[in-house]
């Protein structure tokens, strides 16, 4: 099993000084896979990336990568990753077109074919006509193309995302998405982190969640909602009387599932959202307003770390 | 195990090495930026021999060196040689390797693939190198045009501005290591003006009190000033070993330790 996986992690730790940044985590990654780390800034995730990257050193625990040790196989397993790191850090002393043929020749690709799949990947992230300018001029959006191109200048048999699209306005956002999407198609294995649920439901087919530096759920982004949510979500805003969320909450137990006052709004978890509104009404509650919706992973995360997700 | 350890570190691909490398000449035909600064560069020797070495030099007259008669710019003129070749490759190790450090997180981007902490300082050195020996074989042709040298001195002379641009490249690299910001290198631009006047540039070091005397002959421009200009003026004793070695050292060990601090700010 542990041969066959991409990356495989046993009781891995992070530390720096006193700070214990991951603490403890067991993943496998399988080939073709689209992995997620889910979770808040502070959660462990860019650390994981960047010993899984090979460019930190475990603090302890296990790390196979491509079935190598990172510690003494950094360079033979760097030369088969991607990474797209949280910021970009494109070259802006070169050209579009030079930032990934540059890149390449960190891998040893010859220069003809830098130049080939350069012209390629640019074709792939719709940058073609940009090839010859500069970086600086660039959209966020472009920028993070050109970035998770050059990702993908090695060919590599496993991408680094941290934070694909964090700072992205929503179009870019979609952009980015469907070019991972098209990646992810051709059977790329992709890991990324993220603090969007919706990123997380859209590209991964297994996400771990993380907080305080350890794993506090694994499983399908659907099984997860079912595991730690109810199918349906009620929101509820209320702005008659003075009474805090938290009383309301209290006047609202016992329907559905479990209710969780947050400062700006009460979340009801029901199967039956309908039904539970129905509820709310007949106990002479009137709330400013309703909102029945699916659970998301957002739910799921409320419910693990019991609070909101900070940006 | 520790000797496998150190031999994986400093062990180069020169693909990679050549890798890095590439990447700064693909920076220097972007744009014209960087070659104002490679211009730049190169004046300030020459101003100095022109101003000091010829103009003051009417003034001073010759001066006898181990009982060789020289004129005064023929004197100053070694010496502009080596503080070329230093700042060529200090400006590289410098500024732009800092830059590159902090700023722009081009090794950042570089450390993700196969090459290693090691092989960006070697890559980044040899390009300090490259660009400070430009400046020495222009300067080495100023002053066989000008009488102040041989051609063969001019021969002996290159490879050893090439030793001084290793030494004070590598030293310079791993001083940017240590910057906290730019403020840091103006203190540096102190350093590097004081090691100008009195490494022996103007004027013999025999000229100031011993106690002076000794402090500057453990600086590293005078071990530079001494090396360049016995080839140039062809008065070689076995004193050059002292400064070869004093330059070797400051090579391997300025190479070794840049390595360390970018492994270590990177890598954590």
């Amino acid at each position: 099993m542990a041969d066959q996986s991409l990356i495989s992690a046993r009781g891995l730790v992070k530390r720096f000084g006193d700070f214990t940044a991951v603490d403890g985590i067991d993943l496998e990654v399988a080939p073709g896979e689209a992995f997620g780390f889910l979770g808040p800034n502070g959660a462990g995730k860019s650390s994981t990336m960047r010993m899984i990257g090979c460019v930190s050193t475990p603090t302890a625990g296990e790390l196979r990568i491509l079935g190598m040790d990172p510690v003494r196989d950094g360079t033979r397993i760097r030369a088969r990753l991607g990474v797209c790191p949280q910021l970009d850090n494109l070259d802006p002393d070169l050209s579009v077109r030079e930032n990934l043929t540059t890149y390449a020749r960190y891998f040893g690709v010859t220069r003809a074919e830098a130049r080939r799949r350069a012209d390629e990947l640019l074709e792939f992230v719709q940058l073609s006509d940009r090839a010859n300018g500069k970086v600086e001029p660039l959209s966020g959006g472009m920028k993070r193309r050109l970035t998770i191109a050059r990702a993908m200048v090695n060919e590599p048999d496993l991408v680094l995302l941290d934070e694909p699209t964090t700072g992205l306005d929503p179009q870019a956002r979609h952009l980015v998405w469907e070019r991972l999407f098209r990646l992810k198609q051709r059977g790329t294995t992709l890991v990324l982190t993220t603090h969007y649920m919706d990123e997380a439901e859209q590209l991964c087919d297994r996400l771990v969640v993380m907080d305080g530096g350890k794993i506090v759920a694994e499983g399908s982004p659907r099984a997860l909602i079912e595991n730690y949510s109810t199918a349906e979500v009620v929101e509820l805003r209320f702005s008659d009387g003075l009474d805090s969320n938290a009383q309301y909450a209290a006047k609202l137990d016992g329907i559905g599932d479990r209710v969780d006052p947050l400062p700006d709004r009460v979340l009801l978890y029901a199967d039956d959202g309908d039904a539970a509104v129905a509820e709310v009404h007949r106990r002479g509650l009137t709330p400013a307003s309703v909102l029945v919706r699916r659970s998301t992973l957002e739910d799921v995360f409320l419910h693990l770390t019991g609070r909101t997700l900070v940006d | 195990m520790m000797t496998t350890l150190v031999a994986a570190r400093i062990s180069v691909s020169p693909g990679r090495v050549g890798a890095v490398i590439n990447r700064n000449v693909g920076a220097l035909r972007s744009g014209p930026s960087y070659w104002v600064v490679l211009i730049s560069g190169f004046f300030e020797p020459l101003l100095y021999l022109l101003s000091i070495g010829v103009g003051v030099g009417a003034l001073v007259g010759d001066l006898t060196l181990d009982g060789q008669t020289m004129s005064y710019a023929a004197f100053v003129a070694p010496a502009m040689l080596a503080v070329s070749a230093m700042s060529g490759a200090l400006a590289e190790t410098t500024f732009n390797f800092f830059f590159k450090l902090k700023y722009m997180k081009t090794f950042e981007a570089v450390l993700a693939t196969p090459v290693r902490p090691f092989e960006i300082a070697v890559g980044e050195l040899v390009w300090a190198v490259i660009r400070g020996s430009l400046y020495t074989a222009i300067f080495l042709g100023f002053m066989v045009a000008m009488g102040l040298t041989t051609v063969a001195g001019a021969l002996a002379a290159f490879p050893a501005t090439v030793l001084i641009g290793l030494a004070f490249g590598a030293v310079g690299m791993w001083v940017s290591t240590l910057m906290r910001g730019w403020q840091d290198f103006d203190l540096m631009g102190t350093g590097q003006f004081a090691l100008f006047l009195f490494s022996g540039t103007f004027s013999p070091v025999q000229n100031y009190p011993v106690g002076v005397e000794i402090l500057i002959q453990l600086t590293p421009l005078y071990h530079a000033v001494e090396l360049v200009r016995a080839l140039c003026t062809g008065i070689v004793g076995p004193g050059i070993l002292v400064n070869i070695a004093y330059l070797a050292i400051m090579g391997v060990g300025g190479l070794w330790l840049a390595s360390r601090r970018v492994e270590k700010m990177l890598c954590l």
